[in-house]
Formats: structure tokens, sequence, C-alpha cells
């Protein structure tokens, strides 16, 4: 049984709820940096959107929806056993974060596991833009865009992913060492403030990608 | 000259510890924005060379000294190391690292670890920078247009794009640093109104560091996954919209300049009271008219944009909207100069460079009323005007404003005084050659002389060799610095705590300050530069 | 050269130009100097006497900052109109310009004229008339400079921009490229040539026209099989072309666009782009197959199909400006696309 963890004040805070103020306002800032940063991308797919609905819904329409609702759902669940973890660790239940945190990072690793298979599948069916690329009917060449912004944002997001899995792991580590207690936990408290953004971020990506071409499905 | 002896010096953070890895290892923002400083010097050399370079190229009209496409090279590469090695990070990391903490009575910032992960970071980014420039550079202009950027150019643009797109990170993550300390790690009695201006220029600052460089970084990515895997995004013959990238470019760029000028102005706020021995006049103006800047500032990125392509409407809008962003800035100038009226002026080089900063900063920003006024920018753009206007506030006003505050924080940050006299005149220097440099650039954009020009017609010939005179002298001017400032941290007369007598937190603390800034946390009791209050401590009147 | 930039403005535009930058040095630069003096004067006036001293310490005064925040804007809102006026002058050409199409490649300028005349880095015009420039690039962005008329416009690929000038005075006048556009840049550099009447009448005589830009593009019209599909007798699987230019059209997306030269490029290159409404697409798609030359030409023998063939149409002051926003003109539901590419042939 470990020790009861100490907490730990950094030096340059004179007080315990000032460093975990600072700690979460910092994580709100750098989420506000990553919403620009998609913005960038956001409106990119905005703009072309509007330049070539028809390839745009076209291209919605070629999207596996039954993968990506099972990846919104995974992404939804993952974050609703974050929310879990970190009420485990306000409550001081240890062994209850650790489950919570592999859970999520378990979902976490389906969804990731289910987009590469989808990209597998775009693979085989020749829609990865570049010389290769191949779509039927006459918006071909303009559904390559939508493909391409496709494949940088769902990208772009399931790099985030990753890096998500490696901060969970991180705190499955730590909590194992004890270093969590219902006094101390921000670092879990902002690990589930930066997954919570990633899921928001696919919930967007769902909708612009996926339900756009819904009513084509089937035509 | 002998040495000073270093006898009973008492101990302080430079001394307290010794070693190269108690430097590269260190937590300390004092010691970091000293690491910021080597960083950014070596890169204002290699920018200055460059343009060194190109203006001796400029003295004939035709290509002698270099080939147009080294010439091409050479512009692109001062453009890039100026704006994102020296310009973005040279005050708010030298200068902000040091006395943002100090000045709120901290005693460090609020992540100290992303601080050092910063600097890292950043130097991370000019080497691969540099990388691209010893491998053979890139061609692009800093401004990377496509479809040039993407399709056309043979150089290194994926390198150069990747060098850049790393340190807009280390932007991040000092504007980040910068935000949560300012908000959360103020000392006792500390409230925002009594915050020094120069907290609240680098406050709006990193509100524009942390919100516009992320969209460069995504337009950056896009114009490489573009360029690498030949896949339409701005390629008009791959399907894209080259407008569209100017669009996402400059609503990064155009706050940039902001990111540049904003800390110029901090440091201005500090010297103008100090010298003047007056508070600065117009305390809750100037901090409102910061953060206005910050917030227009991100609303005028069109107006770079007026003969590319855009509606009249947007064009107008884009105009209305620069003008207002002028305002706020207009009134800083008033303010400053109301603050020396009726002031006790003393004519130490900061001060020099203070005056010299708002002269040339109000005919840097004057010009800017000229390229926002719709019909005289369609003649004025992509000409030597824009140059011109751009120089006199980027180096008329940002690289003074850091020369001074250097020169005003070099007793605290070394505990030594440079040598007055051999610095009075080096500012003498940098301010005539700063203007013959830039000045002629203004005729020369009227007249008609297109930027990115290696050869031109003849009739631009007089007023190209006159720039080029002045930009000799501006850079002996640069040098002198660096051998004076050098000199004295070894061999300079030793100052006390308040060598200006200036109001500040900062000014408390020993010179150099002690590791953890103060011994005691302050407590603030009163409003800013405030000699009324502090007559007695600072023995005046 | 350097004459017509500062005295003797060889344009209407050029002079109103002049007017306004003037006297906008003349504030910014009374005002600087008032400033410089202000600081210099105070520095000198309150130069520190005795080492102690303190003087009085003023904070601020609330209506002198409103009034010097006030005052300025206002000044600067008077800049704003006077420089939006005068960029409506320059981007709205007069209805009866002589239409000069350009295509700009790295490193040189081509211009047609409507009568077939071609000329490489050089313009030459008469005076007194006004010129419209229509143009588009083959590859990178270039922007046309002519500084003695105060004018400049980016010139894009894949779209059309304008600008207009008329030369009041005989001269010859710099034409410089003004978007970096790689290696030759500052080598993209001619001259526009305004001439008298009568020197100018000489000039043509010269010749060396191959048959007028119209009835190239009629030829070209012919040789590519356009007219096997596009019948001027209102039958025929196809849109007919007459009076196409400047007309409104309905396409496919309920949306409806103003036909002009970047929608007739478009069409011609991309035609899946935007379809009209009525009609099926299957017309082959022309990109790499046409030079920016010959689109040129075909579209001055489509604007020059009237509602009789061969009438040449004019085109109307006041319509949608051209040069502006990525699209053609554009009302109604839906936005049609710009891209202009072709399924993949690497």
């Amino acid at each position: 049984m470990a020790e009861p963890a100490t907490l730990i004040l950094r030096e340059q805070f004179r007080t315990p709820v000032q460093q975990r103020e600072t700690a979460t306002l910092g994580m709100w800032i750098f989420l506000a940096t990553e919403v620009m940063l998609f913005g960038g991308l956001f409106l990119a797919f905005t703009v072309y959107r509007m330049y070539n609905p028809a390839a745009f819904i076209q291209g919605s329409a070629d999207m596996n929806i039954m993968l990506g609702a099972i990846n919104t759902a995974v992404l939804i669940g993952s974050s609703f056993t974050m929310a879990l973890a970190v009420h485990s660790a306000e409550t001081g239940d240890r062994k209850l974060l650790t489950a919570f945190l592999t859970s999520t990072m378990v979902l976490g690793a389906v969804f990731l596991a289910i987009k590469f298979t989808e990209y597998y599948l775009h693979y085989l069916d020749r829609r990865v833009p570049g010389p290769g690329f191949s779509f039927p009917g006459p918006e071909a060449s303009r559904a390559e865009m939508f493909f391409v912004l496709y494949f940088i944002m769902t990208g772009l997001h399931a790099l985030h992913m990753f890096i998500g899995e490696g901060i969970l792991f991180s705190m499955i580590l730590r909590n194992r060492a004890g270093s969590f207690t219902a006094e101390y936990h921000t670092p879990v408290e902002l690990a589930g403030l930066y997954w919570h953004f990633v899921d928001v971020i696919w919930v967007f990506l769902f909708a612009i990608f996926y339900i756009e071409g819904l009513h084509l499905h089937g035509k | 000259m002998t040495p000073v002896l270093e006898t009973a010096v008492a101990p302080n953070y430079l001394n307290e510890t010794h070693g190269i890895r108690s430097w590269l290892l260190t937590l300390d923002h004092k010691r970091i924005g000293i690491l910021y400083v080597a960083s950014i010097t070596v890169f204002f050399f290699l920018g200055g060379l460059f343009a060194l370079l190109m203006r001796l190229e400029l003295l004939a009209p035709r290509a002698w000294l270099l080939s147009p496409e080294e010439y091409n090279k050479l512009f692109t590469m001062h453009g890039i190391i100026m704006v994102w090695f020296f310009l973005i990070p040279s005050i708010p990391n030298t200068l902000g690292n040091f006395f943002i903490p100090m000045m709120i009575g901290a005693n460090d910032v609020a992540f100290p670890k992303l601080n050092l992960l910063s600097w890292y970071v950043f130097n991370l980014g000019g080497a691969i920078t540099v990388f691209a420039l010893v491998r053979g550079g890139v061609d692009t202009g800093w401004t990377f247009y496509t479809p040039f950027s993407t399709t056309y150019s043979t150089t290194y643009v994926t390198a150069a794009a990747l060098g850049i797109f790393i340190a807009g990170f280390s932007s991040i993550m000092t504007g980040l640093n910068f935000i949560a300390t300012i908000h959360r790690m103020r000392a006792p009695g500390m409230t925002w109104f009594r915050l020094p201006m120069f907290i609240w220029s680098h406050y709006a600052t990193s509100l524009i560091l942390v919100l516009a460089t992320p969209v460069l970084a995504i337009t950056l990515l896009m114009m490489a996954v573009e360029r690498i895997f030949q896949v339409g995004i701005f390629d008009p013959a791959l399907g894209g919209d080259p407008v569209l990238f100017q669009h996402m470019f400059w609503f990064y760029s155009h706050p940039a300049v902001y990111i540049m000028v904003l800390p110029g102005m901090a440091v201005i706020s500090e010297i103008v009271p100090t010298f003047s021995r007056k508070p600065l006049f117009g305390y809750t103006f100037v901090a409102l008219a910061s953060m206005c800047i910050a917030v227009i500032g991100f609303l005028v990125w069109g107006h770079h944009m007026f003969v590319a392509g855009l509606s009249v409407y947007s064009a107008m809008g884009f105009s209305f909207l620069s003008y207002l962003v002028a305002v706020p800035s207009a009134i800083k100038v008033f303010n400053w100069s109301a603050t020396m009226y009726k002031g006790s002026i003393s004519w130490d080089t900061p001060m020099l460079y203070a005056i010299g900063f708002i002269g040339l900063f109000t005919i840097g920003g004057m010009t800017g009323l000229f390229l926002a006024a719709l019909g005289v920018d369609v003649h004025v753009t992509d000409t030597y005007f824009v140059i011109a206007h751009f120089h006199y506030i980027m180096v008329g006003g940002t690289v003074m404003a850091f020369l001074g505050g250097i020169h005003y924080f070099w007793p605290k940050i070394t505990g030594r005084l440079y040598p007055e006299g051999l610095a009075r005149l080096s500012a003498l220097i940098v301010f005539i050659g700063f203007n013959l440099t830039f000045f002629p650039q203004f005729v020369l954009g009227y007249l008609g002389m297109p930027r990115r020009y290696a050869v031109y017609p003849i009739e631009f010939h007089m007023l190209n060799v006159l720039s080029t005179a002045g930009a000799s002298i501006l850079g002996v001017g640069y040098v002198f610095p660096l051998f004076y400032l050098v000199w004295s941290w070894k061999y300079g007369k030793k100052s006390g705590p308040n060598p200006w007598r200036a109001t500040g937190l900062e000014w408390t603390s020993d010179s150099p300050p002690p590791k953890e800034n103060f011994e005691v946390t302050p407590v603030v009791t009163g409003p800013p530069y405030d000699f009324e209050r502090m007559r007695e401590e600072l023995g005046l009147g | 050269m350097t004459a017509a930039l500062l005295f003797l403005a060889p344009s209407r535009i050029a002079a109103e130009y002049d007017w306004l930058f003037w006297i906008l040095v003349t504030i910014c630069g009374l005002v600087a100097l008032a400033i410089a003096t202000f600081i210099v004067f105070s520095a000198i006036r309150y130069h520190r006497r005795s080492e102690n001293e303190l003087p009085p310490q003023i904070r601020g005064n609330i209506k002198l900052e409103l009034t010097w925040t006030v005052v300025p804007l206002i000044i600067f809102m008077g800049m704003f109109a006077w420089g939006a006026t005068l960029y409506f002058d320059i981007e709205r050409p007069p209805g009866d310009a002589t239409e000069i199409y350009v295509v700009a490649k790295q490193w040189m300028w081509k211009l047609q004229a409507p009568d077939g005349r071609r000329e490489i880095d050089e313009l030459h015009v008469p005076v007194g008339r006004p010129v419209k420039l229509i143009m588009t690039s083959q590859d990178v962005i270039h922007s046309f400079f002519v500084p003695a008329f105060r004018i400049k416009q980016d010139v894009l690929p894949n779209r059309y921009t304008t600008i207009w000038f008329q030369p009041d005075k005989p001269g010859k006048y710099h034409l410089f490229c003004a978007e970096y556009c790689g290696m030759k840049h500052s080598g993209m550099i001619g001259y526009i040539y305004a001439m008298e009447p009568r020197e100018y009448s000489l000039w043509l005589a010269q010749g060396g026209a191959e048959g007028s830009l119209a009835s190239t593009g009629e030829k070209l019209f012919h040789q590519f099989g356009c007219a096997n599909c596009h019948h001027f007798d209102g039958h025929g699987p196809c849109p007919d072309l007459k009076g196409l230019y400047r007309r409104q059209v309905l396409i496919t997306t309920g949306a409806t666009v103003v036909a002009d030269e970047s929608y007739i490029r478009e069409s011609i290159v991309d035609p899946g782009a935007k379809i009209v409404a009525g009609f099926t697409n299957y017309m082959p798609v022309f990109k790499d197959r046409l030079t920016e030359d010959q689109l040129v030409a075909l579209i001055a023998y489509i604007k020059a199909i009237g509602p009789e063939p061969g009438t040449q149409q004019p085109s109307s002051a006041g319509d949608v400006p051209q040069g502006y926003g990525a699209q053609p003109g554009i009302t109604g539901p839906g936005t049609p696309g710009v891209s202009g590419d072709q399924p993949k042939a690497h």
C-alpha cells in the first residue's frame, strides 16, 4: 500500500489554491489555442464547401456512416468514463480512478483502431488524395478537396488522440505511484479538460464530414 | 582598466549557481531571459547581415554582387529571421521574461519549466530554419504566397515552414505563461489598475500570441501538405484558392505586427515616466488602448490584400477598421508626449531611445494611414513605401525600444552601469543611420519602385545609394552596444538597486536581484509611477 | 519618368490621387513635426535642473484625452471616405473602355487587343481613351503596376481581374510586376506607350495583327468542336451562347450567376463547376487543352456574339464590377465552385 501522497507545492506558488487555479487557467488558455488551430481548418472547409456544395455532399455520402457513428458513440462514451475518472479522483478512490482512466484509454484506442480501419478502406477505394485518387461522377476533381480536408482534419484530430492516450497513460502511472488524493488531483482534472475538448472537436468533424451527405446514402 | 574585483558580492541569480548545466537547465525566469538574449542577438546579426548584403547589391541598378536568385533568397531569409526569430521574441522573451514577475511582485512565472522548454523549442525552430538557409535558402518571400510557394519554388520551403511552425510553439508557450502569470501571480494589493503599463502591454501581446499563432501554424501546415503531396488546397491548378492562403496568412500576420510593437510600447511606457519623473499621463486610457489594439488588430488583415482580388465592400470594411485601430496608437503617442510635459527630463540613453521611438513610431504609424486609405494603397502597396512604413515601426520603433529597454534595465540585470557617453553616441548613430536608410524608401515607393526587386531602373539609383549609405551607418550603431555592453558586464561601474530612481517593484530588489526576486513578498498600496508617494524613499523633492 | 510621378500626373485618376496623397503628406507631416517639436522642446525646456527635483505629478486630463481620441477619429474617417471614393473610381472602368486582354506568365506580359494585335511587355494606346485590362496569369500571382497612372492590380491564375486607366498625356510609362513571382520578378517590366492620335494611327498602320481577337476565337470555336453542340438557333443539346455575355444564368444548384469573363473561362476549363439549369453536363473538359491566349480569344468571340451574330455587345457601366471577389457575380442560394481542375491524368 503506498503512503498517502503529500501535496507538492511548486516554488513559484504561495498557496495550493493558487497553484491549482493557475494550472487550470493554463489549460483553458491552451484549449483556446487549439480552437484557433482547428478553426483555421474549419474555415478552409467552410470556404470550399461554399464553393463546391454538390461535390462536398457527394464526398460526405461516400463516408462510412456506420463506422463514423460508432466512433462518435465510442468517443462520447470515453468522455463519460473520463468524467467518472475525475469524479473518482475527487472522492479519493484510487482504484476506481485507475479503472476509469484505463476504460477511457481503451475506448480511445478503439476509436483510433476504427479510424485507421476507415483510412485503410478509403485507401482501398482510392479516396486518398494525390495521383491515385478516384471518385465516381463528374464532381471527382472537386470532391478531392473534400478528402484532402477530411484526411488533414481527422488526421490532426487522431494525432491529438494519440497525445491524449499518452497523457492518460501517464495519469495512470502517477496514480499508481500515489500522486493523487482528494485534495490534489489537478492533473487528472486538466487531462479531463483536454480529453473532453478532443471529443468536442470530433463531434464537429462528424457533423461536417459524415452527416452532410446522409440523405444521399443508398441512392 | 582593471576589472572590478568581485569581493563581497551579495548572492544573486547570476552567481548563486555556476556551470553550464545550471544555465541550460535553469528554471529561473531571469536566467531564461538572458538565454533568450543570446539567441535573439545571434539571429539579429544574421538577419542584419542579410540586410547589409541586400543593400550592397542595391547600390547598383544591375546585378553586380549577387544574382537575382541569391537576392531573392536573401530578402526571404531576412524577413523570416527578423520577424520570427528576432522581432517577435525580442522584448517579450528577454525583458518580459525577466521583469514581468518582478514588476508584479512574484518570484517567477506561472510555469517555469514551460518557460525553459520554450527556449529550447525556439532554438530548435531556429536551427531548422538555419538548416534550410545553409542548404540553399528559401526564395518565396517571408509571406510564402501560393501557388509560388507550393508548386513553383524549388527551394527549401518545407524546411523553413517547419522551422517557423516549431518556433510558433515557443510563442504560444510564452503567451500562455504570461497570461497565467499576470492573472494569478500578482502580489497582494497589485490590482489590475495598479499594474505597470509594461504589464498591460505584455498582457495584450500575450493574448495575440496565443490566439493568432495557431492560425499561422495551421496555414503553414496546409501549405506544406500541398507542397509535399501535391494536393490542391491553395493552388488553383489543383482546385484551390490562392487568395484563401492570403486571408489565413494575414489573419495571423497582421496581429503579429502588434506582437512586435506592443512590447516596444511597453518599454517606452516605463522609460518615459522614469526619466520625466512623472506618472504616465492618462494611465487608464493607455491601458485600454493596449487592449483595443489587440482586439481590433484581429479585424484588419484584409488591408494587406486591397489589390489582391477582394470585393470592394470587403476592402471598405477593412479600410474602416484599419483607421479605427490607428486611434489607440495615436492616443499612446499623445500620452507619452504629455508625460514629458512639465516633467524633469533626464537625457540618459534609455530616454534618448524613447524619444527617438516616439518620433519614428509616429512617422511609421502615420504612413500607415496612407496605406489604410484604399485609393492611396493601390499605388503604394507592394512598393518601397510599405517597406519604409514597416521598418519605421519595427526598426525605428521596436528595435529602438529594445535597445532603450536593454540600457534601462541593464543595471538591474547585470548590476553594472554601461558607459553613458558611448551609449548616447551609439543612439545618435542609430537614429541618423536609420532615417538615412529608410526615409528615401518612402520616396522610392511613391515613385513606383516595387518591392523585392533585385535590379531596378536607373531613375531609382540615387535614392538607393542614400539608403545603402544609411544602412552602413545603422550597422555601426548596432555593433557598438554589442561591444560596450558585454564589456560593461565585467568592467562597468557597479550599480545600486535603483540608479534611475524609478518607482516599480523591480527597482526595490538588489542589482542584480536574488534568485527569488524578493526576500519578502511585497505588498502594493498604491498606483504605479507614484513619485509623490515614494518621494522619501527616492530622495526627491 | 519621375516627372510623371511628381508633377505631370498623366491621367485624371493620377491627378486626383496626388491631391489626396499630398494632402495626407501635409497633414501627417505637420502632425509629425508637431510631435517631434513638442518632445524635443520638452526635453530641452524641462531638462532636469537639480538631481532631486520633483516636478508636478500630473496624472491625466480626461477632457484632453477624449479630445485627442475623438479628433483623430474624425480626421481618420475623412481620410477613409476620400480614399474609398478614389478607390471606387479606380475599380470601376467606364463602359466604353477598350478591352485589352493580358496574360501574365513567368516572366513576361502578353497583351492582346481586340483587333488581334499582340504585344509583349509593351502596350501602345492612344491618349484620351479609357483602356480596361482583363488579366489572368498562367502560373503564379503577378501584379500589373503602372506607377504613372497610380494603378495596380494582382493578376491571378484561374480567374480574371481587371483594372483600367486613361492616359491623357503622351509618354512612355513604366510597367512593373508588383507581386513577387520568382527568379526574374524584377525583370518582368515594360512600358505603356500613350500616343497622340496621329502617331497612334501610324503605329497601327505598321500592322502585324492576325485578324481580330474575336475572329481568332471564332476559328477556335469551330476547330475545337464547340460549334457541334453550341448551336445559335435556340435548339441543340447545349446552351445557346448568343448574347451570353453579362447575362444572368440560372444554374442547377438554383443559384444565379452573371456570365462574365471568369464564368465563361471556367465553363470551358471546368464545365462541371456550374451547369446551366435544364441541361446535362457532357461537355468535354478543356483544361490543359487550351492556352490562356486561346481562352482569351474564345471569350472575345463569345462576347462578340450579340443578339445578332457578329455584333459587338458593349459592356455596360455600373454592372457588377469586375476584378474582385473569388467568384463571378453570384446571387441566390448556394455558391458555385472556383476550382478548375480535371480528373487526374498523371
